[in-house]
């Protein structure tokens, strides 16, 4: 460890991409991580999307500005692994097995489950996703993206599938439910962000619980309230890699060591401090090592969660090229 | 803003004397700019639009062009351009000639010019959360019904731009009418539809239809006005593109993206060459 923190603080930099500061605490994991290793971190396209941090080290590979290290999900990962360096950090065993590649090449680092949050000010409690389809949700109920292109956005018409009673191996029922919602004009077709939850216009919003935080989308958090739906506890995990052509392969590897680390001002902890539910939370908290505050503070979830198999997540992009425009065109 | 050269007024002077033996040297850095960022890069989406994902050959890509959603959005990138640069060159036209009959040194004229240049770069993320806020379904100014219908409420957001874009470009051509035109007309016996007829609006269509084009393809290339304003269908091509480069679902096709590229240059070879034979009319007398 003391050699590579050495080596790391030789090469002085490390290129990471797509991390908006906002994201489940990225701001600060990156702040912390130069204050203690004294390494640069270079933020490439903070709103870039899982394929185009893909793209980017395609591209730039061979000079010095490829990210060194990518945060991807799931399908992006599993389809690009020949980019990937494997490597195994020093907690790999603190990992569930079914969050990690076995020789290393990615590994899920934190995730959280679909959520929707809302303006209780405006609209009382949500307890239900039928609600939404009422006359008072007029043009304000969004997803977070175009689930054809983004995967928290694909997730979020997947909860609803659960939650109309259809299964994990079918994303019909959710395509229904947004087709219902758009008939009832209350599906608000642009991006739902932080700007347009502040200005009112996107006052409910699908997204991943740690993105749907009060302090994320900058809300009070006496009237901004997240629920998960009690029939559709469905969890996404976004998974590290290696760029294995990085151009700071050192820094690289230190920069996992970090992000997985248990300490009390560390990776994980600072991941769920921003919301996010890090992949050694089962592990810290039978060790003591979890920021139980931290945990305490997560939105509740009830029933067994579920998590989209590769070939579930396929089906459901699939379904939503062929179906999703024509069902709320 | 001294490019009244358009207009094409006056005969152009014979050209005179021998060039000097490296006078192409002058065009080297035109050559070799233009080369590199438009023939390259052209040449390489077409090159990749005949490319498979897994290498080697295919016609994949451009039968893709032929399936419903995408010639959808094609059929609405024509339509949003057309209406979004007909209605910009109109106003705009109409505006360039209110600034232009003004006082020249007018505090009037300079607050349109500083303003069209403002404004004619007001675009993406920006401008559609403007409308958004004011006029959209929790607009603070009122909630307007067709803001979001294609292609008008978007046809409506793209003019903030292309009327002030139109002010600019068109403005010098209509600097060029000489007063003095006018006056010959008047004392030949002529009316108001005389000397428009037969002298400004002839004068003044190849700078209107060239201006017109700009605004066309400026409308065809926006993006990321468009895919603020709606985020779940993809209405027009340069957000299919979009769809195939950045879809982390699975569903991203690099290669169908440089075919989706190769169909919008095709579009734009069309629309020029209907631009150049209508010039070419409209022109005539200059010759």
């Amino acid at each position: 460890m003391s050699k590579l923190v050495a080596a790391a603080k030789a090469e002085g930099t490390l290129n990471v991409i797509a991390l908006p500061a906002d994201w489940a605490n990225y701001g600060n994991i990156i702040k912390d991580f130069t204050a203690k290793y004294g390494i640069k971190v270079n933020s490439i396209a903070p709103s870039d999307s899982s394929a185009q941090e893909v793209t980017q080290i395609q591209q730039k590979n061979g000079t010095s500005l490829a990210a060194d290290v990518l945060d991807v999900g799931g399908s992006v990962a599993t389809a690009s692994t020949s980019l990937f360096a494997p490597y195994e950090v020093a907690t790999w065993s603190s990992i569930p097995a079914g969050l990690k590649e076995a020789t290393g090449l990615y590994v899920g680092d934190y995730g959280g489950y679909m959520s929707v949050g809302y303006d209780s000010a405006k609209f009382g409690t949500i307890t239900s996703l039928n609600q939404l389809l009422g006359s008072k949700f007029k043009n304000d109920v969004a997803l977070n993206g175009n689930p054809t292109q983004a995967n928290a956005a694909l997730n979020g018409v997947m909860m609803a599938s659960l939650a109309e009673g259809g299964s994990a191996g079918s994303i019909a029922d959710g395509v229904n439910f947004f087709h219902k919602l758009k008939m009832a004009g209350n599906f608000n077709t642009t991006q739902a962000t932080p700007a347009t939850i502040k200005a009112g216009t996107t006052p409910v919003v699908f997204n991943w619980d740690y993105l749907n935080t009060a302090a994320v989308v900058g809300q009070p958090a006496s009237t901004w309230k997240v629920f998960i739906p009690a029939n559709a506890t469905l969890g996404g995990f976004y998974y590290q890699a290696i760029n294995k052509n990085a151009p700071h392969p050192a820094a690289a590897r230190l920069w996992e060591e970090y992000l997985f680390s248990q300490a009390s001002v560390g990776g994980q902890n600072l991941w769920l401090v921003g919301g996010a539910r890090p992949a050694e939370q089962a592990a810290m908290t039978s060790n003591g090592t979890i920021d139980k505050s931290a945990a305490g503070a997560l939105p509740p979830v009830a029933g067994t969660p579920i998590f989209l198999t590769q070939a579930q997540a396929t089906a459901a992009a699939n379904y939503l090229a062929a179906n999703w425009q024509k069902a709320i065109g | 803003m001294t490019v009244a050269a358009t207009t094409g007024t006056g005969a152009r002077p014979a050209r005179a004397g021998r060039q000097p033996p490296l006078a192409w040297v002058g065009t080297v850095p035109f050559l070799a700019y233009a080369g590199i960022f438009l023939l390259l890069p052209t040449g390489i989406v077409v090159w990749n639009a005949f490319k498979g994902n897994s290498g080697g050959w295919t016609l994949a890509n451009i039968s893709a062009l032929n399936t419903g959603p995408v010639r959808t959005a094609f059929t609405g990138s024509l339509e949003l351009c057309v209406i979004s640069s007909a209605i910009g060159a109109i106003l705009g036209a109409i505006l360039a000639y209110a600034i232009a009959s003004g006082n020249p040194d007018g505090i009037i004229r300079r607050l349109y010019i500083a303003g069209s240049g403002v404004l004619a770069q007001f675009g993406g993320v920006t401008l559609a959360f403007a409308f958004l806020a004011t006029i959209g379904p929790a607009g603070l100014l009122l909630h307007a019904g067709w803001y979001s219908n294609f292609p008008w409420g978007i046809a409506l957001i793209y003019c903030y731009f292309q009327i002030p874009l139109m002010v600019l470009v068109f403005l010098p051509a209509v600097d060029g009418l000489k007063i003095q035109w006018r006056e010959a007309a008047e004392n030949l016996g002529g009316s108001t539809w005389h000397y428009w007829r037969y002298v400004a609006a002839p004068l003044l269509t190849p700078a209107f239809l060239g201006a017109t084009l700009l605004l066309f393809a400026n409308a065809l290339s926006a993006f990321a006005t468009i895919e603020a304003w709606e985020d779940q269908i993809n209405y027009v091509v340069p957000q299919s593109i979009g769809g195939s480069l950045i879809s982390e679902v699975g569903l991203a096709n690099v290669h169908e993206g440089d075919a989706l590229a190769l169909g919008m240059i095709v579009l734009v070879v069309i629309v020029m060459t209907g631009y150049f034979l209508l010039q070419g009319r409209a022109a005539r007398w200059q010759r």
